[in-house]
């Protein structure tokens, strides 16, 4: 499903370059539920924002659903982002002056999906999450780990073909982090295709595969 | 995407900070509202002369003696002698043009007046049977001069309402004697009220025989002609047969000037349209630095929302959907505050009136498509800039603005 090959990331800063990912090759299959891990500076956010066409390779082939990605124009990725993709992020990024379902929604707006089916979806969706009592609330109004939830409803509003998480028990303590945990264990079940972006142990090791990056290279897991 | 959810977006976030959406419409609030004020009184200035010379009449050319031109501006004066207009020249203009309805010879002087006690200096117009239907004046009790009158010279009067009331009082003054110069004229008539038209106080003039006030000032001089032409689509043939007619008798000089009342009307329109435009362009200043207003606080807004910007890209918003979202902010500023602006400016062209007598106000309807149109314009030559550079940022750099 996903394919990475020799994918190198630069930033030319003024003066220096610095390499951040220096030729990662990697697979993730279908159903997949992968843990990446390393030091912090490793590369691992930059390599998960790269799965997720946020950014681009500096060099390299990236093969999303048998489509090479690497090269497409900022619309275009916007365009996968938006039916591919599923982010969830460490510190939630809820819209803070939109209730829950309508931060739920934002993707199928993108989408073109006419307002009623959004609305619809996206109550379902928080339904499933065990969110329907929170419907109508600002993101100030709920918990870190409800957050959480209208996040992952979020994410998974537009059915994407792999959902991609960034530390998503940072910002949350050991319970609520648990339950999200579990979350993703339980849609992994259900069949999604899961990359976790992590340093905590207790989650990679609920993860059916885990990969080490050091220092911008592909230290263990990667096939 | 769906523009009404985009409009949803731009009205929430101007919601949220409503001050501050309040103070960047208030430019073009002020800008807005006095391009429309300045037009919409230039206009009325206009409509008011355009009506009190339709008050005096219409399609009246009136002559007077020596050449001046007619689109303002003094011919230096001739070495040569002036030759004066007389009673016989507008007898003759009447009979020889077939264009022309009536010719009324006009002699205007200062005289007093005086009723047993009672006196004042006043103005006094020497007319013919005419010139009341000319200039649409009416009595109120009595009667015009007739042309009996004119012809024998008769020593009759019709007193302006305020000549009237200083003298009379309440009285009746219909056949009384009064003293005008050194003669006694009776009064035969006494004009209903018309007011100040164009800075000419018709209340306050005695009318006389043009005749009687040849006698009266001792002169056969003119002040002028006043003429009536049958039609409009006549005036220029009619001007042209005055001018053929009293250069005959003028020894083919051209000594005399030909205004037409239209001309006079159209000269101050055109006078009246520079100044508008003139001040108009200054308001329109106004609106430009409301402009400059929005862009700056949709520099802020964009630079606040940063991590909204990268959050919705994430999501899979492209760059025309975050460039239509802050446009349709800023278009949404401008217009509300256009909206505001016409508001503002029909609420103050109706009041100024009650106000300031001497300003008519007449809100014209291009007026307001115009400056609405023109901050649209605003709104989107202002915001086009802040909206492009918030549709380029790159999403992880927003992700990660803190």
């Amino acid at each position: 499903m996903i394919v990475l090959k020799d994918i190198k990331k630069s930033y030319g800063l003024p003066k220096v370059t610095v390499d951040v990912l220096r030729g990662i090759d990697m697979e993730v299959a279908e159903r997949d539920f992968v843990a990446v891990t390393g030091p912090s500076g490793s590369g691992k956010s930059t390599l998960l924002h790269i799965i997720g066409c946020l950014d681009r390779p500096t060099s390299g082939q990236y093969l999303l659903l048998g489509v090479d990605v690497s090269r497409k124009t900022d619309n275009e990725l916007a365009e996968i982002r938006n039916r591919k993709i599923g982010f969830v992020f460490q510190s939630f990024n809820l819209l803070p002056k939109l209730i829950a379902w309508k931060n739920v929604e934002l993707p199928l707006l993108y989408g073109g999906v006419e307002p009623n089916t959004r609305k619809k979806k996206a109550l379902e969706m928080l339904e499933k999450l065990g969110l329907s009592h929170r419907t109508e609330h600002y993101p100030s109004e709920l918990s870190g780990g409800e957050q959480q939830r209208v996040a992952i409803a979020r994410a998974l509003i537009n059915d994407p073909a792999i959902i991609l998480a960034d530390e998503p028990t940072g910002n949350l303590d050991s319970r609520a982090g648990k339950e999200i945990i579990e979350i993703f264990k339980r849609l992994n079940e259900e069949g999604a295709t899961i990359v976790v972006v992590t340093h905590e142990k207790d989650i990679a090791e609920e993860a059916g595969k885990i990969i080490t990056i050091r220092d911008g290279v592909c230290q263990s897991g990667c096939y | 995407m769906d523009v009404i959810e985009v409009i949803r977006i731009s009205r929430d976030s101007l919601m949220g900070n409503r001050v501050r959406s309040f103070l960047t419409m208030l430019g073009v609030i002020i800008g807005v509202a006095s391009v429309i004020m300045l037009i919409s009184i230039g206009e009325g200035a206009r409509s008011y002369i355009g009506r009190e010379l339709g008050n005096l009449g219409t399609n009246i050319l009136i002559v007077v003696p020596g050449k001046t031109s007619a689109k303002g501006g003094f011919h230096p004066p001739a070495a040569t002698t002036v030759r004066k207009l007389v009673y016989d020249d507008a007898l003759i203009i009447k009979k020889r043009s077939r264009h022309i309805q009536d010719a009324v010879p006009l002699i205007l002087g200062d005289s007093k007046i005086k009723y047993l006690s009672q006196s004042r200096d006043n103005s006094v117009a020497g007319v013919t049977e005419t010139y009341f239907e000319i200039r649409n004046l009416s009595v109120e009790s009595g009667r015009f001069i007739s042309a009996s009158d004119v012809d024998s010279r008769r020593k009759v009067c019709v007193l302006g309402r305020t000549v009237k009331n200083d003298l009379f009082g309440d009285k009746n003054a219909l056949g009384a004697l009064a003293a005008i110069g050194d003669g006694k004229y009776r009064v035969i008539g006494v004009m209903e009220k018309k007011g100040v038209t164009l800075g000419i106080d018709f209340d306050d003039i005695v009318f006389i025989p043009t005749t009687a006030a040849q006698e009266l000032f001792d002169t056969d001089s003119l002040f002028n002609i006043t003429i009536k032409v049958r039609s409009a689509s006549e005036i220029d043939a009619a001007k042209e047969d005055i001018r053929q007619i009293l250069m005959k008798r003028h020894a083919g000089r051209e000594d005399f000037t030909i205004m037409s009342q239209d001309e006079m009307v159209a000269v101050m329109g055109k006078i009246l349209n520079i100044m508008t435009a003139v001040l108009a362009g200054i308001a329109a200043i106004s609106l430009v630095v409301g402009g400059i207003g929005i862009m700056n606080i949709m520099l802020v807004s964009v630079r606040e929302r940063t991590r909204e910007i990268g959050i919705r890209k994430a999501l899979g918003a492209k760059n025309r959907d975050i460039l239509l979202q802050f446009l349709i902010e800023s278009v949404t500023l401008s217009l509300i505050g256009g909206t505001g602006g016409i508001l503002l400016a029909g609420l103050l062209s109706f009041v100024i009136p009650y106000f300031v007598e001497f300003l008519p106000t007449h809100l014209a309807l291009w007026s307001i498509v115009v400056a609405f149109l023109f901050s649209a314009a605003v709104g989107i030559f202002f915001g086009v800039y802040p909206a492009r550079k918030a549709s380029l940022y790159d999403p992880i750099k927003a992700l990660r603005y803190e």
